[in-house]
């Protein structure tokens, strides 16, 4: 040996015998075979194996000797003591020695811990039941596996990447599988909404049953688990129960040694602890604010250990960044770095809604920050090689998201880029539709709108993300006779219509904005403030009763239930039904305003009372009280029913023919709380005169001798115009009926954000007053659904508020009112 | 003036602020709105517009933007200037987040 050294050995004492200390000692033999005598003490009685190929193992995929990383043939051959099932239980540092379980001692002259992570168990009741195991080391597979051959159900605890790689393990074995996690989306740390959507629906392809937002209270069962109970009151039956909600560095016997541990065992940039003589490296360390859960960083680790235990200089260890893969055989995922979320310029996106493809590269002054795939990974280590090497890419920008193998190509201007495809190439993936078969339908049956196109060929029917090439195609072949120029898609996120997303939502079945968005091609990943509201209401209104509503895809008028003012105060407008008030409610009114100090009391056009200039802190107080005195919310700032307007019809008039008050007070009733795509206002008139003006509302009716006249589109806002007749009903139900039918027409057909009248304009007077006056079952089915979205909706905002829901909206996060230094000197 | 950068104070943790979401933190000069983005990024920016002093913390968060509830200015969340054809910027301040707690730098929010 020419590298001997003539000094004598020293003595390395190691805790721990896991992937870490595995990589540091293969490094050190390299580069010093001869320094130091090695002793190994591990708490796990076998020898080193691949801890991450624990989930192939639980799975099936792999045995254990298929793992096993250093045989005993290995530390013989280094000459290591192994203590293997020997567990050290405490540290002198004074003495420098070690004690272990049973009571031997050993000395040391330089010591690495590497004792890895603890899973965190959740101290609910019954955790320590018979049949709730961690998913950790060796044991807690053969558990596992153990409990599968007797079947049943196993449950689940976390859904982040242990979680969901024992589900699937488990699964796999046969168990009845669930998973429950904490917050709304899988693996919410290393994936977006958008993957994670796509994940969950590969994971319950696989029988999986998911809940997420779903928090455990309970484990029940009396000598062995037998459920899990959620804090909502659910219970899912289990025989086994798997708790993987996280770990936590393992540095229990660091600490009691003296020695300085924060979250983890602090190490500098040499993975030295504050004791000189003590190291520590792995999953136990903390390194720069920072611990690590993953095999990467840890071998980087070990490579600067192993040299400043064999006596090199070596620049420090620096910290690592990581990148994570999901090892559920096939399911393609892979995540890394910082993806930062949905800003156009910074982020590119790719959607294939058919292959099931979500690639999103996150960008920062054109250097790569992060990086999510789902479904090809196949360039995850390219973008994750980039990332590391903090490359400028602004040459390859316009062809990055298409992977490596695509870089080089000259970017083309659209038009010319589909022109100039050959016939066979297929355009449309859903519906399997060339470009020739597209063109040759154009020129041969003289179409000159998508629409027409769709309906002939099936090109972009499906999931509608070839729209612009399809329409391309359409301006290629036509040039200046093309007609569809004044198509306008949603917003710049999409090429879509609202119409054409309203759409697909329904005949795709698509219940949430992250399906909306992977379905249908959403070029951004999380939306922009057009996209979003008129998202959130396509799906309410689509799917009431199912969907939850996003706050944060909301105006602030509907996050708070009030209207926000231009000096940033809101003013309230409590519902007065009808028209109509009482003397005690007007009390009510002005003790409000005098209590809060409104300023401004004023009554709108509409017949009501508007509170001006309530601050946004008061809210919930200023609801409270109006509550209290029987007063709910006339959502006066929604895209909803805002009032019906009333005159006094014949209990006062001498012209009256009907009711016209107490009809406004049950439409108002029916109506009220339902959300439309914008705001809505009625009017009820008693006789042709018209006192109320219902001939500029979105509905107006008039009552004549023979029964009610209804009206439909009119305004008076920016653009005046006067209604329609829709048609004449004889009864009061009838009224109600044929109203509530209208505006569950309206609701499901109009785009976000256009007003009644733009709408009948757009649809056609005729075609609404079929649906309503002549289609006697179509309406009737119109109404049903619209009563069945109100038993959804209906409940009294201020209410919820008051009693403390979404409190955050109203509270500062804190108020600091600190003497700085500089206001003291 | 002395510029000292050791006033971190914890003004609360990440979860008490929704995802895409904002909160406001109030100081003896000024009102701070605190940012969360869907990716747990943090930003503060002064809780005026600079178009005319509409909150920002009311507004519709996207990505690493905020759009005003007044009239719809599009204000970045890095570093509080206007996009597109409107100029303006709202002042911005440090803020950090660790072990799942948000820090702002009292020595630059509390000075003029
Ligand atoms: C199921 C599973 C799947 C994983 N998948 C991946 C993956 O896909 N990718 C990835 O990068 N990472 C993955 N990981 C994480 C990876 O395994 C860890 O990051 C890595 O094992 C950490 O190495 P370590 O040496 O710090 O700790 P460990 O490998 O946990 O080793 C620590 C050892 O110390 C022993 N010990 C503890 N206390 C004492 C004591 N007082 N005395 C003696 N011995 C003690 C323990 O018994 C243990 O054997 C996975 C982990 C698990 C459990
Ligand atoms: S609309 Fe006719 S019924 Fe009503 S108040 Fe006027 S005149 Fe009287
Ligand atoms: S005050 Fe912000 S856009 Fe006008």
């Amino acid at each position: 040996m020419e590298h001997r050294s003539t000094a004598p050995r020293q003595k390395l004492v190691v805790l721990g015998n896991g992937m870490a200390a595995g990589r540091v000692l293969e490094e050190l033999f390299e580069r010093a075979p001869e320094r130091y005598d090695v002793t190994i003490f591990g708490a796990e009685p076998r020898v080193n194996y691949d801890r991450i190929m624990l989930s192939p193992v639980l799975a099936g995929d792999k045995q254990f000797d298929d793992i096993v990383v250093h045989d005993d043939a290995w530390y013989a051959r280094h000459n290591i003591d192994l203590r293997k099932g020997e567990p050290v239980v405490a540290i002198d540092r004074a003495a420098r020695t070690v004690r272990t379980e049973t009571g031997a001692i050993h000395p040391y002259d330089a010591l690495i811990i590497a004792t890895g992570s603890r899973p965190i168990l959740i101290p609910v009741p019954g955790a320590e039941l018979p049949g709730v195991v961690t998913f950790r080391d060796l044991d807690d597979v053969d558990a596992m596996l153990t409990a599968a051959r007797k079947g049943g159900n196993a449950v689940v605890i976390g859904g982040g990447l242990l979680g969901l790689e024992a589900a699937a393990g488990l699964a796999a074995n046969g168990m009845k599988t669930s998973v429950v996690h904490l917050m709304p989306t899988l693996m919410e740390r290393q994936l977006d909404p958008n993957a994670a959507y796509l994940l969950q629906k590969a994971i319950e392809q696989r029988g999986i049953e998911i809940l997420t937002g779903a928090n455990t209270s309970a484990i029940l069962g009396s000598d062995k688990v037998e459920a899990v109970r959620l804090d909502d009151g659910r219970t899912l039956p289990a025989d086994l129960v798997v708790m993987a909600v996280g770990i936590r560095p393992n540095a229990i016997l660091a600490k009691e040694a003296g020695l300085e541990v924060k979250r983890g065992l602090v190490v500098d940039d040499f993975l030295r602890t504050s004791d000189d003589n003590i190291f520590a490296v792995g999953e136990c360390v903390e390194h720069r604010g920072q611990c690590y859960g993953l095999v990467a960083p840890l071998y980087e680790m070990a490579r600067t250990l192993a040299a400043t235990l064999a006596g090199e200089q070596v620049p420090g260890y620096a910290g690592s960044v990581t990148s994570t893969k999901l090892k559920v055989t096939g399911v393609d995922l892979f995540s890394a770095g910082n993806f930062a979320e949905g800003d156009e310029n910074d982020e590119i996106v790719l959607r294939d809604p058919r292959r099931g493809v979500y690639k999103r590269i996150v960008l920062q002054d054109n250097r790569v920050i992060g990086a999510v795939l789902y479904g090809d990974t196949a360039d995850g280590a390219w973008y994750f090689d980039l990332l590391k090497k903090n490359a400028d890419i602004t040459a390859m920008r316009d062809t990055l998201i298409s992977g490596q193998a695509y870089q080089g190509g000259v970017p083309l201007d659209p038009i010319a880029a589909v022109a100039g495809l050959s016939d066979d190439v297929e355009i449309c993936g859903c519906n399997g539709v060339c470009k020739g078969t597209i063109t040759q339908a154009i020129t041969a049956k003289g179409l000159t709108t998508l629409d027409e196109l769709r309906a002939q060929t099936k090109a972009s029917a499906s999931c509608g993300q070839c729209t612009s090439k399809v329409e391309a195609l359409l301006v290629a072949t036509l040039g200046d006779k093309y007609a569809g120029g004044a198509r306008k898609p949603m917003c710049k996120c999409v090429d879509l219509t609202h119409e054409e997303v309203r759409g697909f939502i329904v005949s795709k079945e698509l219940k949430s904005v992250p399906a909306v968005m992977q379905e249908l091609g959403w070029k951004t990943s999380c939306g922009c403030p057009s996209c979003r509201p008129a998202l959130n209401y396509y799906l309410l209104c689509a799917w009431p009763g199912e969907y939850r509503d996003d706050a944060q895809s909301r105006f602030i008028n509907e996050r708070v239930h009030a209207n926000i003012q231009k000096d940033g105060t809101f003013s309230v407008v409590p519902r007065m039904w009808g028209g109509l008030t009482t003397p005690n409610e007007l009390r009510a009114i002005a003790d409000v305003a005098d209590r809060f100090k409104i300023p401004t009391v004023k009554v709108t056009g509409g017949q009501r009372i508007d509170l001006l200039g309530v601050r946004k802190e008061d809210l919930p107080a200023v609801w409270a009280q109006l509550n209290a005195a029987g007063l709910v919310s006339g959502q006066a700032y929604a895209k909803s029913l805002r009032t019906v307007k009333t005159c006094v019809g014949t209990d006062w008039c001498r012209f009256g023919t009907q009711d016209s008050t107490g009809l406004g007070v049950k439409l108002e009733r029916l109506l009220c709380g339902s959300w439309t795509p914008a705001k809505v206002k009625l009017a009820v008139s008693g006789c042709p005169r018209n006192c109320a003006e219902a001939t500029v509302k979105d509905i107006g009716i008039i009552c004549v001798e023979s029964g009610y006249d209804i009206h439909i589109a009119g305004a008076a806002g920016l653009h005046v115009r006067a209604t329609d007749l829709l048609g004449h009903v004889d009864t009061e139900e009838e009224a109600l009926e044929y109203v509530a039918a209208t505006m569950q027409l309206y609701r499901e057909q109009a785009g976000y954000l256009e007003r009644v009248w733009k709408w009948v304009e757009k649809v056609g007077l005729d075609k609404v007053r079929a649906a309503i006056m002549d289609d006697h079952e179509g309406r009737r089915a119109l109404f049903d659904r619209f009563q069945q979205s109100q038993r959804a909706v209906r409940k009294d905002p201020w209410a919820e508020r008051a009693a403390g829901r979404e409190l955050h909206e109203f509270m500062p996060l804190a108020e600091l009112n600190l003497i700085m230094p500089a206001a003291a000197e | 003036m002395k510029q000292s950068n050791d006033f971190w104070f914890d003004v609360g943790p990440l979860h008490a602020i929704p995802p895409r979401g904002a909160r406001t933190v109030k100081t003896p000069r000024r009102e701070i709105a605190v940012f969360r983005t869907a990716s747990d990024e943090v930003f503060a920016l002064e809780n005026r517009c600079p178009h005319k002093g509409g909150p920002l913390s009311d507004g519709i968060v996207h990505g690493r933007k905020v759009a005003c509830p007044l009239h719809n200015w599009i204000i970045n969340l890095d570093d509080g200037k206007a996009t597109g054809a409107d100029s303006g910027c709202a002042r911005s301040f440090p803020v950090k987040l660790e072990n799942g707690r948000i820090y702002l730098d009292m020595s630059v929010a509390a000075a003029p």
